[in-house]
Order: structure tokens, then sequence, then C-alpha cells
């Protein structure tokens, strides 16, 4: 998915204005971003620094005010929402801090539920879901639903859910802000192992500098820019 | 199909809520179940009456009587293939909530006009030979579990006989089928030459009369040529097909489907709001569920598109329970009534129009809340 010049993510001069009421409220100004094929990418800042806008931005979740956006080589701010939702499915697993499963259903049938958008058969996404929540360590687990999983095996099975479809592109919104110390490291263990092992890009919002350790570049943001180093 | 399992696990989430509502539709689908089978009950002969039939009555009244001299003048009326004439009886049968209709006809000209009752060889044979013979429909005789060979005393209330009593005693001699479901047979036919014979008063004079037409598209015209036969006369008439005869006979209770139809429409409104508002807060609940579909890819319409759908689930548990139920009840325990309503089943039709119902409930009870989940942008729904 890769571009020639080894990049996967490309964001330029990105603005993102929120408007509520008749207040117009900045969050991203001019941004540049680029993310190599590969990388292990931890976005730090404070609270409401943009963080969590940058990382719905390069997920297509949203869209930036002005600016583009090119993820694999597609201008992803310019695709239709059908188009963009099928892009989502296809390239882009996303980890909550929240985890955010649905109760209502066991942990393998949440894992599905990504592959319920493409045309694999019954027998086939059993199967997909079978390595997704092997590689997260979950077999024995996929009949329990939610309320019946500790915080750190409901984020694992969220991890299985964004990894299903094999996507290229891994997006961690606090990923670990959740869990007890012990919990974070296995998460954190678990998408340095799909970085590192997969080969998978992962881009991992995180308050917490212990867990931004474990990636290989931090960026830090605030006031709607980009900088390595903490401002102070 | 991939969906059911996700569309059917969301029905699952508030069970008590997702009950009740299944019940309240339920309820209301077997209320539409009875009340079709309640229509067609007093409309049941409107579907069954022939096309080729028309009624003769009382200009006035159809509790006035007509000439029994009529029967000639009106078969000599070009058009006209045959005439029979029947009476009014109104007898009691052991006691008054025991109704049903009894009336003396002429037998064999009775059984001509009317082809839809059938009677076996025997019993017909039996009917003629018998003067104090007469005929029950299945659904009556079964209603009183007669049988034949049975004497049937009835009590008259209009015609009392020769000797100044009221008893009258028939002795049945046939129970008659109807060709479809929807004939008419509940009803008592005795011979009239017994009555002639054995009333005291209104010799000569009968209730009104069946006519056959040769070709039913001249029906208006041929009706039109009776009633001028007998034009200023002291006996004048209204003719009329044989449908429209029992729908306004039908109508001397009301106007049924209106009544049915102010009642359905009350009932489904009010079920529309309970189905729409469980949908409503069923999709509030989960606006950050819905934003994580819409993240992983779903796409607006495909959102849309499963809260219909379960919209349209609900609707069908408690619809097809309730029609199904309704059926049930309706074949198995019968008229609610005790009687009143001889032809009473679950039409086919109405069916058909009960699971459209439901589909249609399904799709507008979800449509604000489908729309609702179809316009959250997934941005708006994480943040909440």
């Amino acid at each position: 998915m890769s571009q020639e010049n080894g990049l996967l993510v490309d964001v330029r001069g990105v603005d993102k204005l929120f408007r509520r009421g008749s207040e117009e409220i900045h969050v991203l100004g001019g941004l540049d971003l680029e993310i190599p094929d590969g990388e292990f990418l931890a976005l730090m800042g404070p609270s409401g620094s943009g963080k969590s806008t940058l990382l719905n931005l390069i997920g297509g979740l949203d869209r930036p005010t002005e600016g583009s956006i090119d993820v694999g080589g597609q201008r992803i701010d310019r695709l239709s929402d059908r188009k963009l939702a099928a892009w989502r499915a296809r390239h882009v697993g996303l980890v909550f801090q929240f985890y955010n499963l649905l109760p209502v259903l066991t942990a393998e049938r949440n894992v599905e539920l990504p592959l319920l958008l493409t045309h694999l058969s019954a027998k086939e996404r059993g199967k997909h879901v079978e390595t997704a929540l092997s590689v997260v360590g979950l077999n024995d687990r996929n009949r329990h639903y939610p309320r019946q999983l500790s915080g750190g095996e409901q984020q694992r099975v969220g991890i299985a859910r964004a990894i299903v479809t094999d996507p290229t592109l891994l997006l961690c919104d606090e990923p670990t802000g959740d869990l007890d110390r012990k919990s974070g490291d296995e998460i954190l263990d678990l998408l340095q192992a799909l970085n590192q092992q997969q080969g998978k890009t992962v881009v991992m919002v995180t308050h917490d500098p212990h867990a931004a350790a474990r990636a290989g570049r931090i960026l830090y943001l605030d006031k709607g820019q980009l900088s390595t180093e903490p401002l102070e | 199909m991939k969906y059911l399992h996700l569309v059917w696990s969301n029905l699952k989430r508030k069970k008590i809520r997702t009950l009740l509502t299944v019940l309240s539709i339920l309820v209301a689908f077997v209320l539409f179940g009875y009340l079709a089978a309640i229509k067609r009950a007093f409309n049941q002969g409107i579907d069954v009456a022939g096309l080729d039939r028309l009624i003769v009555r009382h200009k006035v009244s159809i509790i006035q009587f007509l000439p029994e001299s009529y029967k000639g003048r009106m078969e000599k009326i070009r058009g006209v293939s045959s005439a029979v004439f029947a009476t009014w009886f109104g007898g009691i049968y052991q006691r008054p909530s025991n109704f049903f209709a009894q009336l003396p006809v002429v037998p064999e000209e009775f059984l001509d006009m009317f082809p839809e009752y059938l009677l076996s060889p025997e019993e017909k044979r039996s009917w003629l030979e018998t003067r104090s013979g007469a005929i029950a429909g299945r659904i009556l005789a079964d209603r009183f579990d007669w049988k034949v060979g049975d004497r049937i005393p009835i009590q008259a209330t209009i015609w009392t006989k020769k000797d100044g009593g009221n008893s009258w005693e028939f002795d049945l001699v046939g129970i008659y089928e109807g060709t479809e479901k929807g004939t008419d047979t509940s009803q008592f036919f005795f011979r009239h030459d017994f009555f002639h014979e054995t009333r005291a008063w209104g010799s000569g004079n009968v209730g009104w009369y069946y006519v056959r037409v040769d070709e039913p598209d001249r029906a208006v015209e041929i009706a039109r040529l009776i009633d001028e036969e007998f034009a200023n006369s002291p006996h004048e008439t209204k003719t009329e097909p044989e449908g429209a005869f029992v729908q306004g006979f039908a109508k001397q209770i009301g106007n049924i489907g209106a009544i049915m139809m102010a009642i359905l429409s009350a009932v489904f409104f009010t079920i529309l709001l309970v189905a729409g508002n469980t949908m409503a807060q069923s999709v509030r609940e989960r606006t950050e569920e819905l934003g994580v579909l819409k993240a992983m890819g779903f796409t607006h319409r495909g959102v849309l598109g499963l809260v219909l759908a379960e919209s349209c689930l609900l609707a069908m548990l408690g619809g097809f329970l309730g029609l199904s139920l309704a059926w049930f009840l309706i074949s198995w325990i019968g008229d609610p009534s005790g009687g009143a309503l001889p032809i009473f089943f679950f039409p086919t039709r109405d069916l058909v129009l009960g699971i459209v119902l439901v589909l249609l409930l399904g799709l507008v009870a979800g449509l604000l809340p489908a729309l609702q989940a179809q316009r959250l942008q997934i941005a708006d729904a994480m943040r909440r």
C-alpha cells in the first residue's frame, strides 16, 4: 500500500476547524505529517491538543477543513462517504480506549463484525476470526461476552477486531488508557509485535510516556502543531 | 442473512422492553384477525352471492309480504329464467339466544336456485317425500349436535298454527354442505307446502323472491323490468342483485367495515407509537456503537438498513405471532359470540393484508430512528 517514497501517510497543510454555534475552534492549523510504512508512531500531547482529531483524519473518520491527506497513495479527503467507508473497511484497523465492543455480541462475533463487509463465506469468516483471536491469545475466550472479560482481555478482543481484515494501518486511541500497568504492558507488547513481526504501521495516541516509549518515534502535538520535543 | 445475528442480538439487548413491545404488537394483530373474521362474518353472503341472482322484496320493507302469484308473472319477464320464494319464519329453538334463520321454501326449485347447497340424493329424495321434512346446514347441525332423523321443535313468534298453537315440529331429513368456504351453512329450510297448510294466517303471501337471470350482464336491466312490472300495484317491488341485498342487510347493524377500520386505525396508530418509541430509545442508547460500526466501514445506508431490519424483525416477531395466534384461536375456538356469527374464519386475503401491515409497521416505526442513525457522523457519535 505504501508509495514509492516509502511513506504510508502523507498529511499536508491540514487545518481542522470545529464550529460550536457562532464559536470557531481551530484544532489543527496547517499541520504536516509523514509516516513511513511500517512505523510505530506515538502521538502525545495535552488534552484538547488535537491528537484524536488527527488520528480521526488519518483514519478517514473525519475530513479536514483544509489540506490533503494521502494514505497509501490515495487522497482520502476527496473520497465520497461511501468510498471512504469502503476504504476504512479495507485498510484501517481501529483500537479505542474503552474498547467499544458491542456488549450483545460474544468476543468472536465482535471480531467478525468488520468481516461482514467482505464477501467471505461464514466458514471463511470463522477461520479469520480464529486466527485473529489466536494472535491476541484469546482463543479460549471466543464465546465470552465483553462483560465476562477483564479490561485487558476486552482490549485484546478490540485489537483482534482491528486486525481481522489484515489492514495496513492500525490507529490506536489511548489503547492502554483504561488498563492497569500489567494489562497495559501486554497490550503494548501485542502492538509492538504486530508492528515488528507483521509489519503493521501503528499510530498510537497516548498520554502515557511509558506507553509512548514503546514506539519507534514520538511526536508531540500542542496548539495544533507537531514537534519532536514536548513544548513547555 | 449474515447480518441477522447482529440485528437479533440488538433486540435481545433489553429483553423486557422488547418482550413488552412484541406483546403489544401481538395483541394488535390478534385483534386484527378477530375483526377481519367478524367483518367477514357480517359480509359473508356478499362474496358468495350469485352474480346471476336477484332478490325481489317489497318496495317498502323486507318485512312486508309479496303475493305468491308474482312468481308466474316474474318468470314471464324476458331474461328471467326462474323465480323462487322464501319467507322469514323467525322461530325460537329452545331459547331466544339460539338464533338462526328458518325459511320455508319449495325444495326442488330452491335447490336448483342454490346449487352451492349440497345435499346427497337420498337426503334430497327424503325431503321431497316428507311434508314436515327440513334440512339444516352443516354449521347449524354441528352447533346443536343435530343428526338426520332428529325431530326439531321450533316455537313460532310470528306464525301461529291453525290449531292456535305456536309449536312447530320438523323432521330433519338432511344436512347440507357448502361448495365454498364462505357458503352459509347456518340456515334451516323446510317445505313451503307444509308451512302454507299449517299457518293460521298470511295464506298466499311470501317474504321475498330469488330470481335467476339468463345473462348476468343484463341483471340491472332485468331488475328494472321486474320493478316496472309491479309498479303502481298494492305490492310494489324493489329488485337488487343478491350481493347488494346481503350488504344492505348487514348495514342494518351498522357500517361494519367503517367501524372495523376506525378501531384498527386507533390500535395501529398506538402500536406504531409504541414500536417507534422502542426503536428510537434503542438507537439513542447505542449512538456510540453505531459510530463504531461506521468507523469500521459500515456505510450510512448500511446502518440505516440495520436499524430498519431490527424494526422489521421486531414487528415480524409480534405481528406473525399475533396473526398465527389469531388464526389458531379463530380456527379452533371459533365464533366468540356463541352462534351469532356462524361463518367465522380468518379470510386468506386478510391474512395476507396482515402480513403486509406487519412489514409496513416495521418500516414506518423504524424510519425516523433509522434516518437519525444514518445521519450520525462518526466523530460526533464517538465523542458522546
